[in-house]
């Protein structure tokens, strides 16, 4: 059967198992949109936004563990995506990007709403395809999917030109896939992993730094078992919350310049860190303030380039973290480490908020907690709200917190939960967001609910840019430059106006009622709550000894 | 420290450009870079001399390795290899210098491939040495134009750098 390239793409979308693709139309992807216009199988979501678009893209296939796919047309729609793509390839986040384009013939030339997206977006994708003949399309969509959600997944962008989009093919979907320069390492060398087991049976203080890696290689369970086995301290770097629950007594919370102090000491107190699928970036690093230098590093990643990248590793285990943590496990050794949990212990502390009104960000983080005990899902922008969340809020699943953590895309969440929701409707899904990012998504509210999903949206109302403006506080001597908004909508009225209820709380006794009637509403919601941007969170630390939770890294 | 890597890429067009951008957006440093296909034409291959230390040159290999159209990266080692590079040099030849320059080009065994009135090209294969020598020895006489190929080396011996078999 002949069908055009457009309809070829859809079609391989359906073989791909595709159940819903978000997008916005334009011009030059016209015939991609006529194409599911005749389909029946796949849902399509109209955001607001491109950039909304691949973001929501991002948080399906964060919360699913499928591929996101996103659309969007030429020049103006293809840059619209790029955030949400250079969002999607810090964190690892498998999505594949349509995008249409002016016609081959007509490339070069400046055109009508052209613009190099495959040059533009090399950088920050896995891979990208410019597609030249209408007969490589069922190809290319097959290799994508496949380089998108195998290694270290990410990233990657079909450019479709009309007058290819327009020639008619034989529509037949490759089995296979051939890449002779794409073979991702997934079993552990034998040899390291016997080191890696040597290491960690002789270890007197060891550590487990677990990162995103591990939820996206679903090794959660392998996680718990070493961890339970070994008896070794888990904490994770902000793309790894959920690897591990937040309320098991080995875990040690998040660690990094936002981090716990205790998970910090322990990785640099430790004798062995053993870190999985982590990059050691230097968020994280930067809480830790170096390592000490007789720490053994144990590094297993798929992503060869990884190892070796940012810190000196003594054990590299190229290899899928699933797999390997099988293999450890076969020889792991049972131990107790009871003085080395007790140090640590001894190292919890107590945080204290200061500077805040009448609601402090921990209560509202707490009283969510109590109500829901990790049974959720949630996203978050970026900003103060963000970091209390990830610190404070005990996840108890993986894949149920939804953060920008590479890259930090305020505008990141509200979309993301728009994908969460449709990944996986039964769940509950919040948005942690702030006035700032949430103003920069926020026509998303649409979206939501033309597509009649309920997601509840708390928002972190400091009047401004908090997180900004605590840093101008550390590093410019509290000139605060263009931190505060000199107006603000009536965020509840701009609710409302899109027919999603909403309610204010400005004291800490409105909140357990609040969040409850926010829980048990059917559809979306939203929860303004109205903090002091100078709220800080400190930990106090026994002896006296303070450590300031949010200093030194730029937001 | 410098390396040589011989990279084997999809020849398609585009590569080129990926290859580049990956050394310019990581701040890795390209001494030199040679490509033409192989015996194969869907292959070309990558001649690519680098400088860093040794924590670089590993990220560059693998970081090249990263792309999905690089099929294979190989390091060659000075000792067991030949590389070469071709070098045209236009020079300066008053009458009076003439037949001392094509005194020099014979000691090179390089050869002049275009003589006008007041100068010369002159072309010369060799490895990077024998080029830099030439050009230094040629300076003084006045270089008006001078154009490298990028250096391309190889193994020596039987073993052979090939794609891996599908
Ligand atoms: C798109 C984008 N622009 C700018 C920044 C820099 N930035 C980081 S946090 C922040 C403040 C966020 O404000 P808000 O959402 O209100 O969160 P708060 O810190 O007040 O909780 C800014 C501007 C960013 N991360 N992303
Ligand atoms: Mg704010």
């Amino acid at each position: 059967m002949r069908i055009t390239a457009a309809e070829a793409l859809v079609r391989c979308l359906e073989e791909e198992k595709v159940e819903v693709v978000f997008g916005y139309p334009g011009g030059a992807v016209l015939e991609v949109y006529d194409a599911l216009y005749f389909n029946k199988k796949i849902k399509h979501v109209l955001t607001r936004s491109e950039q909304a678009a691949a973001h929501a893209a991002s948080g399906y296939a964060r919360v699913s563990g499928k591929v996101g796919v996103c659309i969007a047309t030429s020049g103006p729609g293809a840059t619209n995506l790029v955030t949400g793509i250079a969002t999607a390839y810090m964190d690892s986040i498998p999505i594949v990007a349509i995008t249409g384009q002016v016609p081959l013939s007509q490339i070069g030339g400046d055109m009508f709403q052209e613009v190099d997206i495959t040059g533009a977006t090399a950088p920050f994708t896995k891979h990208n395809y410019l597609v030249k003949n209408a007969g490589d399309v069922p190809r290319i969509v097959k290799e994508a999917f496949h380089i998108a959600s195998t290694g270290r997944p990410g990233p990657v962008l079909i450019d479709l030109p009309r007058d290819v989009a327009r020639k008619k093919i034989d529509f037949t979907y490759p089995e296979e896939v051939s890449l002779k320069g794409y073979k991702p390492t997934l079993e552990g060398h034998p040899l390291q992993i016997i080191k890696a087991v040597e290491a960690i049976n002789s270890a007197k203080r060891p550590v487990i730094l677990a990162g995103g890696g591990v939820i996206s290689s679903g090794a959660h369970d392998e996680l718990m078992r070493l961890a339970e086995t070994a008896d070794i301290p888990v904490t994770v770097s902000l793309m790894g919350i959920g690897s591990f629950p937040g309320e098991h007594p080995l875990f040690l919370g998040m660690a990094g310049t936002h981090g716990m102090p205790r998970a910090n000491a322990a990785l640099k107190e430790s004798d062995l860190v053993i870190a999985l699928g982590c990059r050691f970036n230097d968020r994280l690093t930067g809480g830790a303030g170096g390592f000490n230098k007789n720490t053994k590093i144990i590094h297993v990643d798929v992503d060869p380039a990884e190892i070796g990248k940012n810190v000196k590793v003594d054990i590299p285990i190229v290899g899928d973290i699933k797999n390997v943590l099988r293999e450890l496990l076969k020889r792991i050794e049972k131990r107790s480490r009871k003085d080395w949990k007790d140090y640590l212990e001894g190292l919890k502390g107590e945080d204290v908020v200061e500077g805040c009104g009448d609601i402090s960000p921990l209560d509202i983080i707490g009283e969510l907690y109590e109500q829901t005990r990790g049974e959720l899902i949630i996203t978050t922008d970026v900003g103060a709200h963000q970091m209390w969340t990830a610190r404070y809020y005990k996840f108890k699943h993986p894949r149920s917190f939804i953060t920008s953590g590479g890259l930090g895309t305020m505008g990141y969440g509200l979309p993301a939960a728009i994908g969460a929701k449709i990944a996986n409707p039964n769940k509950q899904v919040i948005h942690i967001t702030g006035d700032g990012s949430f103003q920069m998504n926020f026509a998303e509210l649409a979206t939501l609910r033309e597509n009649d999903l309920s997601v509840k949206i708390i928002l972190f109302n400091n009047r401004g840019l908090g997180l900004v403006k605590e840093l101008q506080d550390i590093h410019c001597g509290g000139r605060y430059s263009q931190v505060h908004f000199g107006f603000l909508p009536d965020f509840v009225k701009l609710s409302e106006s899109y027919g999603i209820k909403a309610l204010r709380v400005e004291s800490k006794k409105e909140l357990e009622e609040a969040i409850s009637t926010m829980l048990k509403e059917e559809g979306s919601f939203l929860l303004e709550c109205r903090l002091t941007i100078e709220a800080r969170v400190k930990s106090l630390i026994k002896e006296g000894k303070t450590y300031e939770s949010h200093a030194g890294s730029l937001g | 420290m410098k390396a040589t890597l011989a990279v084997l890429v999809e020849n398609h067009p585009g590569v080129l450009s990926r290859v580049a951008g990956l050394f310019a957006r990581r701040g890795f440093n390209i001494e030199s870079l040679a490509v033409g296909p192989t015996d194969n034409p869907e292959i070309s291959r990558m001649t690519i001399v680098v400088d860093g230390d040794e924590r670089v040159i590993e990220q560059i290999k693998k970081q090249l390795n990263k792309l999905v159209d690089v099929i294979k990266v190989s390091f060659i080692e000075p000792e067991n290899s030949v590389s070469r590079e071709l070098v045209m040099i236009k020079v300066n030849t008053e009458p009076e210098k003439r037949s001392e320059i094509i005194g020099i080009a014979e000691i090179f065994r390089a050869n002049i491939i275009d003589v006008s009135r007041d100068s010369m090209i002159i072309e010369l294969t060799g490895d990077k040495d024998k080029v830099n020598a030439m050009e230094e020895i040629l300076r003084p006489f006045g270089i008006k134009e001078l154009v490298r190929t990028g250096i391309i080396a190889m193994n020596r011996g039987s073993k052979c750098i090939e794609s891996p078999e599908q």
